[in-house]
């Protein structure tokens, strides 16, 4: 049985990488007293597939992630097995089935939705201008570990948003995710010459092509 | 004070540059958060060294999980922050706090630091310098807490005095609560500092050497240790638990990758063998078993909590535990589904050990790991660890033949009486068993050689002796290099300045408290760490305070030399130790103590105790009336 969770990441887990997390969820999996199905081959893995790696320090707020169960198991009771077994830090939101032959889950990501919150109080109009600017450009040359690449095509939506008396100002960004062209918030950020560790990044959601 | 909202703020700001960040900001499953508010006594618990050496440490999580089952305490924990968490710490004035709840560690009642082994020295000062509590017991004052250690290493305080307020001597289970206990009835007196002193040095087990003062003779060694208080008992017995407390089992399972990522059960404390160079031999007696049925249910417990999987049975000596073919074959039966690793470590020399691990399964990635220690009859009486070479060679064949390919071969050089011949022995034996598993199993066959040196520890028959000199060592070292080639033989070794660290702080006395702190100052610390080791600020730091290394390395101790930690008792007497010291001289062995008796002192110390715990639960044998041979000795 194949189900795909739904699950915000946050708090002391934000500071926890991506093949760490695998096996929270395979630890968790096992206190939850779920079997999870083994690959094949000479070391045998558990069956867990996380669409995409979350950055360290983002915080994750509906995160996907693939489980291969060895048996048939109601999505509910998966659910609340999986929650009281999992540390602070992880809460699971949704469940759904999968068909078993879909493709990996990693293959179907396309776009990814950030929010950034600026930590120290920011120029709101500064922003704006250089936001008008990045998007009015057709190409933005950067370079990422010595290789020359064109940020623009990865952005899909760009805007700021004020702060307000409940809110700090932030930054709503649509970036393309799929595993051959990927956005990376911070490196939005560094157009803005403004450090990741004075905000707080927060992917939203992931957006998976349609089946 | 900074409170903790502020703490994590100026934390979420530095913690992306740091490595590893996971290690600093707690949130693991199974740990305790209390409301600190509603909490009269806060204990901060620490392991100064980095957490991924030390959240798998035993004798804390024992502390964590008793001090949190009182209504009316909390105990978090706190780690020595990597050099880099360090200098983000000092620049952006963050203290050193608790993973729990943020809290300062300056904020606590009570700081519990656990040194099991010398070269956390310099870190703790370091602790309490990131802590922002003062790192002299003189100059804390009422407001500040009150710093107290225990472990392994306590058994000789006198290094560590002016920085420790109080040394736990012995097992922490019951000595926790007393220290507790005490700390809230001098709270509640609004006393001056020194009467807290004073009440913990009054409980059984608690050892507070600002009450205590040594003097010298002309070379230095000591003429006499006094009470500064006649409040205060002349020596200090460790503590014992009488029967062991059931087992942690809700063990806090790290975010992050760490060294041992695994369950631990202490399957027994304690060790009949005598072996002469081990510490933990004579400091951890007497022995005491737990149950098959209590071990198994642990694991099982644990393995439910934790998700781990692996689990090591932790002793001495697995071999000894009277009941460990049942244990064994329990476990597989629970266990054996091929997807746990559990290691069972510390199994004596024979073939019946590779039966053992065989039935317990999994081997994959292991390799089979015997501890000979010498390679010659003569150095195997000296150091009381006999087995012959073709036991060894036995064994080593049978675990090639059950499947291992590789054999890790556990070996001590650089006692003094011990000569190129003996050394030479250990190479031969090397190769004897690589040509051995050659022959079994081809160019698969592994050997790995470790050789530790030989660092003198207080309270064991060789108190006495000193330390080979580093030409020796060298000399020793060299004739393994270079007798051990094959490509697949691995040799690993200690580096010497590693060694000479270690036994100076070993066996060194209050004077040597003044060289922690200079070597600190300059800049020593992570001394466990061979690639942090700074020897030249070591050797600055003895000619600072015009002391000669040697003193405590490669000076031959007189017999009735009163040693800096004398005042301070293991229960296993120093007539006996001496009497084992000659033995040794003389090459003679002693036996195991399971079966007879050879009056170390525990019986007739701990007489009650025993008394209240008949039967199994102890596995000294049986003698008639203890209580009577210590009066008799009195008379």
């Amino acid at each position: 049985m194949r189900v795909r969770i739904t699950f915000s990441k946050f708090g002391a887990l934000r500071y926890i990488g991506h093949l760490d997390l695998h096996r929270i969820w395979e630890r968790t999996c096992r206190r939850a007293g779920i079997a999870l199905s083994y690959s094949q081959g000479f070391h045998p893995q558990p069956r867990i597939s996380l669409a995409a790696a979350l950055p360290l320090g983002f915080i994750g707020q509906a995160e996907l992630m693939d489980l291969w169960l060895e048996k048939d198991e109601d999505l509910i009771e998966i659910i609340r097995l999986l929650q009281e077994s999992a540390p602070a830090g992880l809460k699971l939101t949704a469940i759904q089935s999968i068909e078993n032959h879909q493709a990996a889950l990693q293959t179907q990501v396309k776009f990814a939705d950030y929010e950034i919150i600026f930590l120290d109080p920011v120029d709101g109009e500064e922003i704006a201008i250089k936001i008008e600017r990045l998007i009015s450009s057709t190409t933005i040359r950067r370079t990422r570990r010595s290789r020359q690449y064109d940020l623009r095509p990865l952005i899909v939506s760009l805007k700021f948003i004020i702060s307000d008396d409940d809110n700090p100002a932030r930054l709503i960004m649509r970036l393309s995710a799929s595993p051959a062209a990927t956005g990376r918030p911070e490196e939005i950020l560094s157009e803005f010459e403004i450090e990741p560790e004075n905000t707080r990044i927060i992917r939203t959601g992931l957006v998976l092509k349609a089946e | 004070m900074i409170n903790p909202n502020e703490i994590e703020s100026r934390l979420e700001r530095v913690l992306l540059t740091v490595q590893k960040p996971g290690r600093y900001v707690g949130g693991e499953l199974n740990i305790t958060v209390k409301n600190w508010d509603e909490i009269e006594t806060h204990v901060a618990l620490v392991f100064p060294d980095i957490y991924d050496l030390g959240i798998s440490n035993i004798g804390l999580k024992i502390l964590y999980d008793q001090v949190n089952l009182r209504p009316d305490a909390l105990a978090e924990r706190a780690y020595a922050p990597w050099l880099d968490m360090e200098t983000v710490l000092r620049v952006n004035q963050i203290p050193l706090y608790s993973l729990e709840s943020k809290h300062a560690l300056q904020d606590f009642d009570i700081i519990g630091f656990t040194l099991p082994y010398e070269t956390l020295y310099t870190n703790t000062l370091n602790i309490l310098d990131l802590a922002g509590v003062p790192i002299f017991s003189q100059d804390r004052d009422k407001n500040h807490p009150i710093v107290v250690a225990g472990g392994h290493a306590c058994f000789n305080p006198e290094p560590m005095h002016p920085f420790i307020d109080a040394f736990a001597i012995g097992e922490g289970e019951e000595v926790i609560h007393d220290i507790i206990n005490a700390q809230q009835t001098w709270k509640k007196s609004n006393k001056e500092r020194k009467e807290l002193l004073l009440a913990l040095a009054q409980i059984p087990g608690v050892y507070v050497p600002s009450l205590y003062e040594p003097y010298y003779l002309e070379d230095n060694t000591i003429s006499s240790i006094k009470q500064l208080s006649a409040e205060v008992p002349s020596s200090v017995i460790k503590r014992v638990v009488g029967k062991l407390p059931p087992p942690p089992t809700h063990f806090i399972v790290p975010n992050i990758e760490v060294v041992h990522d695994r369950i631990s059960i202490e399957v027994m404390r304690g060790c009949t063998r005598g072996c002469r160079f081990c510490h933990a031999g004579f400091i951890s007696r007497p022995i005491r078993e737990r149950s098959v049925k209590e071990v198994v249910d642990a694991a099982e417990t644990a393995i439910r909590s934790t998700g781990f999987q692996e689990f090591s049975l932790m002793s001495l000596s697995s071999s000894d535990y009277a009941h460990i073919s049942d244990l064994v074959t329990a476990i597989s039966d629970r266990f054996g589904n091929g997807r746990l690793t559990i290691s069972l470590p510390s199994l004596r020399i024979d073939t019946v050990s590779v039966d053992l691990m065989d039935r317990l399964g999994n081997r994959r990635g292991t390799g089979f790991t015997l501890a000979p220690e010498a390679a010659t009859e003569r150095m195997r009486r000296i150091i009381n660890k006999f087995i012959t070479d073709e036991q060894i060679i036995d064994t080593a064949k049978a675990a090639y033949s059950h499947g291992w390919t590789n054999i890790k071969l556990y070996f001590m050089i650089g006692h003094p009486s011990e000569t190129v011949e003996d050394v030479e022995a250990i190479a031969r034996l090397c190769n004897l068993i690589h040509s051995e598993g050659r022959r079994l199993i081809g160019g698969r066959a592994k050997v790995h050689v470790s050789v530790g040196t030989f660092v003198p520890k207080p309270h064991t028959p060789f108190q006495w002796v000193s330390c080979d000199t580093s030409d020796q060592i060298e000399l020793k070292q060299n004739i393994l290099k270079s007798k051990l080639k094959d490509r697949n033989i691995k040799l690993t070794w200690t580096a010497i300045e590693d060694s000479l660290l270690e036994s100076w702080l070993s066996r060194g006395d209050r004077r040597l408290s003044e060289v922690i702190y200079t070597a600190w100052k300059n800049g020593a610390k992570f001394d466990a760490w061979q690639d942090q080791h700074r020897y030249s600020i070591w050797m600055e730091a003895f000619s600072t305070h015009d002391i000669d290394p040697a003193f405590y390395t490669h000076r031959p101790r007189r017999e009735d030399e009163i040693f800096p930690w004398d005042h301070i008792s293991p229960g296993v007497r120093k007539s006996f130790l001496l009497k084992d010291y000659r033995m040794s001289l003389e090459g003679k062995l002693r036996q195991d103590c399971r079966e007879i008796c050879f009056a170390c002192g525990i019986l007739p110390l701990y007489a009650n105790l025993r008394r209240k715990n008949p039967g199994e639960i102890w596995r000294c044998p049986d003698v008639k009336s203890p209580a009577q041979v210590l009066v008799g000795k009195q008379e």
